[in-house]
């Protein structure tokens, strides 16, 4: 959805990559984990508990909270957490899986 | 200034005026609920939504028989109330857990239960588990419980859903509900009340007080008492999660949306109903040691109400002897005992039912 | 962790935030500041320190100006914490955070919260689609991390951010297919009485009209008093519908960024219960304050937009003259000392302001986007529509804070950050009363979602079980 600017100055930095539902996306320093998605082309980037709506950021600045992901087991806004090298993005439809029931 | 009539006016929007609005609209009164507005203490909206029998009335028999009576009526009335709202309540009356952390808060308990269940001499369902026995019922508890009381009468609910049902099934027997409306006085004239709230003037023949805390100071109005005072509780809220709990704990449950509610703490603070970082998380610190998987899961929100306490903890069901057709009425289970607010309670003030089938709580217990 | 101590605490990184910590730690206050985002700058300021000489001359001086503010806060004394989440505050100044997922407490003798401002929602049919976003937002890619929303982009409300944004991502090469204005035509009337005082303070005037020129000049489609505006789509944006110019468009697009203005974030003085007053003008809530910033919670203030908008440069005034405030409160300085030391930074303040009447008169939103047609999800969160409100009303919904309990409404995780305003809003017409009288979300905490395991570490009491409930 978001893509990178040419600079004309710097060439684009080597990223590095994280891991989204287990697939690799390359992120750049500096970039939110929201950022670094959006700039993967990954949409949505959940779907909700209510009803299941697809839903991606709509303010990046941690208001409104549908770019919340899961990362290394804990539910978090990705516009508010830097992308690092290795981190697990897990992508959630629906309620979040803290147990199994019985 | 015109007067408005109707039959009853109920003083208190909470659960036990609404649940009393219900009864009397079910039974062809006209009605009107006059409540406070948006910012109010209110215990019906920040309570927990247990259906529970266990431990209740362990040390009063009447108590424990007035509570089974209640959640015993709770299936008829999720129905009927679902049917007309439209509305799932929730209600899952599978039995619910006591989880104990030491074994000394367990064999207390369950001494307790027993005493009880022999002096009602009638069956009194509970089941002491043990370590193994709980997480055999529940996987998820912690290693640090040591055992649960069992009791298959319990329960729990939305309360959320049950106020918006108990609405609209008011509304739809041309019930009158209007918030913003703060009595200030009622005055008994001929047989009748006139009130005064919201700059409006109402009159009706019969007059409930369900207004919690504030019934301390309208009670008076019509030769009645009510010494309630505000014991605080603290809730945290969590995130929508995965269904984890089957069962309701006393202290922690997970509703229908998936989300866990975890209480809840005592405290006689007067009528501050915020909430306190130490006790809180004291609070999220209990259920983690129970469900050490919460520990992940995201608080949302907490907040502190004001519970509705009289001195001994039972309810005040009492009709005014000066002014024939005032009630007052107040206790602190209103969610548990819903159902039977809505039905015997509203016979017995409609002249049908006799005062020994409402358990008798009058308010001269208190009288010294 | 043990409860730590300090005079002064600033929340907040922006240029309020920067600017009070910046005074305060020069007038002798042992200062601390805390940010929810990993470095300094807030949202106007984003990655100040670490952008391309490249992008920050596309952002423009204004937006390099925070570079001496952010340098000054190296430079000093303040002692900073980023990545830091305030969640709980009280009256009596116990502060409660979060850092690196750990829970710990700590207690000011005064606070300035400067958590800036927020965009207005815009709650039009389709905008929980994913490639709806803010105007804002794409303005924050751009600064943070040089990115621009791919495809083709159509901007739609009102406001000197929309065109501002407009510019510079016109300047990095996104692909702007419409401009969509939704200020109806009556807003100029209204706002030429306050073209006077505009004048007065021109600079903020003649940078509009410019950005103006550069999107005419551009030749980008532009739609003027637009009205029924909705998004499209299936799975995401597919295109943006409107009536202009006598006649319904339908603009194909891939990311639809919309703007209504910017409004105070009130979340930490509604947790805190300070008095708000409406602001009819700007059509929200802003905190009462008097001339030091101070709420009605003694030794709280508020400074920035946070406080009430009024820009960056208002801000960072406001923030100082907070900061003063709080060191004479301390006794650090005496009156005197305080009156002088903020003469400067009040003559600022005014004339920061002066463009404001003019401009919320003009950009005040259109009726129809505060009254959404039933079927608009309102509560992003719990998914609770305009006309679900509207039957609440009717139900005996005096205010918001009952609106949860029939609906969940607003007690999703935002917590009502979103929906709080369209909410009282659409009460408000409902029960025909005013918004200050229809009141809003009472906030508790924490102020965002933090692990119930956080805050489980900070109890300090022996568990014996003791707690068992009857």
């Amino acid at each position: 959805m978001f893509k990178r600017m040419q600079s004309p100055v710097a060439p684009e930095q080597d990223g590095f990559e994280l891991c989204v539902d287990g697939t690799p996306i390359t992120a750049q320093n500096g970039e939110t984990v929201a950022l670094a998605m959006l700039n993967a082309g990954i949409v949505p980037f959940r779907h909700t508990a209510v009803s299941g709506q697809a839903r991606a950021p709509l303010c990046l600045m941690g208001v409104c909270f549908d770019c919340m992901v899961e990362i290394d087991g804990r539910l978090v806004q990705s516009c508010m957490v830097d992308a690092r090298p290795g981190m697990r993005v897990t992508l959630l439809t629906g309620a979040r899986d803290i147990g199994a029931a019985e | 200034m015109t007067s408005i009539a109707c039959d009853t006016v109920i003083v208190g929007g909470g659960v036990v005026g609404l649940s009393i609005a219900y009864g009397f609209a079910r039974r062809g009164d006209r009605v009107a609920v006059l409540d406070e507005g948006d910012v109010a203490f209110r215990a019906a909206r920040g309570n927990f939504g247990l259906v529970w029998v266990q431990g209740k009335g362990a040390k009063n028999p009447d108590y424990a028989r007035w509570t089974m009576a209640a959640a015993a009526l709770w299936p008829a009335f999720a129905e009927e109330l679902a049917a007309q709202a439209d509305t799932d309540l929730q209600l899952c009356q599978n039995g619910g857990l006591s989880i104990c952390l030491n074994q000394s808060e367990l064999e207390t308990r369950a001494s307790e239960l027993q005493a009880l269940r022999t002096q009602l001499a009638s069956n009194y369902p509970f089941e002491v588990l043990d370590a193994k026995a709980l997480r055999g019922l529940v996987s998820e508890v912690g290693p640090e419980a040591v055992g649960a009381i069992y009791c298959p009468l319990d329960g729990h609910v939305s309360p959320l859903r049950l106020l918006h049902a108990l609405v609209t099934g008011i509304q739809a027997r041309r019930g009158t509900l209007l918030p913003g409306h703060t009595v200030e006085n009622i005055i008994p004239r001929g047989g009748e009340f006139e009130m005064q709230a919201g700059g409006k003037r109402f009159s009706a023949g019969r007059v409930v007080l369900a207004a919690g805390l504030g019934n301390r100071a309208l009670a008076p109005m019509v030769g009645l008492n009510a010494p309630v005072k505000p014991v605080r509780g603290q809730i945290l809220v969590s995130e929508r999660i995965k269904p984890f709990l089957r069962l309701a704990t006393l202290t922690v449950r997970q509703t229908g949306e998936g989300v866990v509610q975890i209480g809840d703490s005592k405290e006689d603070v007067g009528f501050d109903d915020s909430t306190t970082i130490d006790q809180l998380a004291h609070i999220a610190h209990r259920a983690v040691r129970c469900f050490p998987k919460l520990q992940n899961a995201n608080l949302v929100r907490c907040w502190g109400a004001l519970r509705v306490m009289t001195p001994d903890g039972y309810p005040i069901y009492e009709g005014s002897a000066e002014y024939p057709g005032a009630y007052v009425i107040t206790c602190h289970s209103g969610i548990t005992l819903a159902a039977a607010h809505a039905g015997p309670l509203v016979e017995w003030m409609l002249g049908r039912a006799r005062f020994s089938d409402i358990g008798g709580f009058g308010a001269e217990r208190f009288h010294v | 962790m043990t409860t730590r101590e300090c005079d002064l605490l600033v929340i907040g990184g922006g240029p309020a935030g920067m600017a009070a910590a910046n005074a305060g730690a020069a007038l002798g206050l042992k200062t601390l500041l805390m940010d929810e985002q990993m470095q300094a700058g807030g949202q106007i300021y984003r990655n100040i320190n670490g952008v391309s000489g490249h992008l920050g001359a596309l952002l423009g001086p204004d937006y390099l100006h925070g570079r001496e503010l952010a340098a000054r806060l190296r430079g000093s004394a303040v002692e900073t914490h980023f990545g830091t989440l305030v969640w709980e505050v009280t009256a009596d100044r116990e502060v409660s955070a979060q850092k690196n997922g750990q829970s710990f407490r700590l207690r000011a003798k005064q606070i300035i919260a400067a958590s800036g401002a927020m965009e207005r929602a815009s709650p039009v049919p389709g905008w929980t689609l994913p490639g709806v976003m803010n105007a804002g937002a794409a303005q924050i890619a751009l600064k943070s991390g040089a990115s621009l929303p791919a495809g083709r982009v159509v901007l739609a409300g009102g406001g000197p951010l929309l065109f501002l944004v407009a510019c510079q991502l016109m300047d990095a090469g996104a692909e702007i297919t419409a401009i969509v204005e939704t200020s109806p035509a009556a807003n100029l009337l209204r706002a030429l009485p306050h073209l006077p005082t505009a004048l007065t303070a021109p600079a903020y005037l003649i940078k509009g009209l410019s950005m103006m020129r550069k999107i005419r000049v551009a030749g980008i489609p532009w739609f003027r008093q637009a009205s029924a505006l909705s998004i499209d789509g299936r799975q995401q944006v597919e295109a943006v519908r409107f009536h202009s110019r006598g006649q319904d468009q339908r603009i194909a697009a891939d990311v639809v960024l919309l703007h209504h203005g910017i409004i105070p974030n009130t979340q930490i003085g509604r947790m805190l219960r300070i008095e708000h007053a409406w602001n009819q003008g700007q059509l929200c809530w802003h905190p009462i304050l008097d001339s030091w910033g101070e709420t009605s919670s003694p030794g709280i203030r508020i400074a920035g937009d946070g406080g009430g908008i009024a820009g960056a440069l208002a801000a960072e005034a406001s923030g100082m003259i907070a900061a003063y405030g709080a060191a004479y409160t301390l006794g650090k300085i005496t009156e005197p000392e305080r009156d002088r030391g903020t003469a400067m930074m009040r003559r600022l303040l005014d004339r920061h302001r002066r463009i404001r009447p003019f401009l919320d008169a003009l950009y005040q939103p259109p009726e129809w986007l505060l009254q959404p047609s039933d079927d608009v999800v309102v509560c992003r969160c719990e998914e609770v529509t305009a006309g679900r409100i509207r039957k609440m009303a009717s139900q005996g919904c005096t205010g918001p804070n009952q609106t949860k309990f029939f609906s969940r409404c607003g007690m999703g995780p935002c917590q009502g950050r979103i929906c709080g305003l369209p909410v009282t809003q659409i009460l408000a017409r409902e029960l025909r009363r005013d918004p200050g009288e229809v009141g809003a979300y009472r906030i508790r905490p924490p102020l965002k979602p933090i692990p119930i395991g956080s805050l489980a570490a900070l109890d300090s009491t022996t568990t014996t079980g003791d707690d068992y409930g009857n």
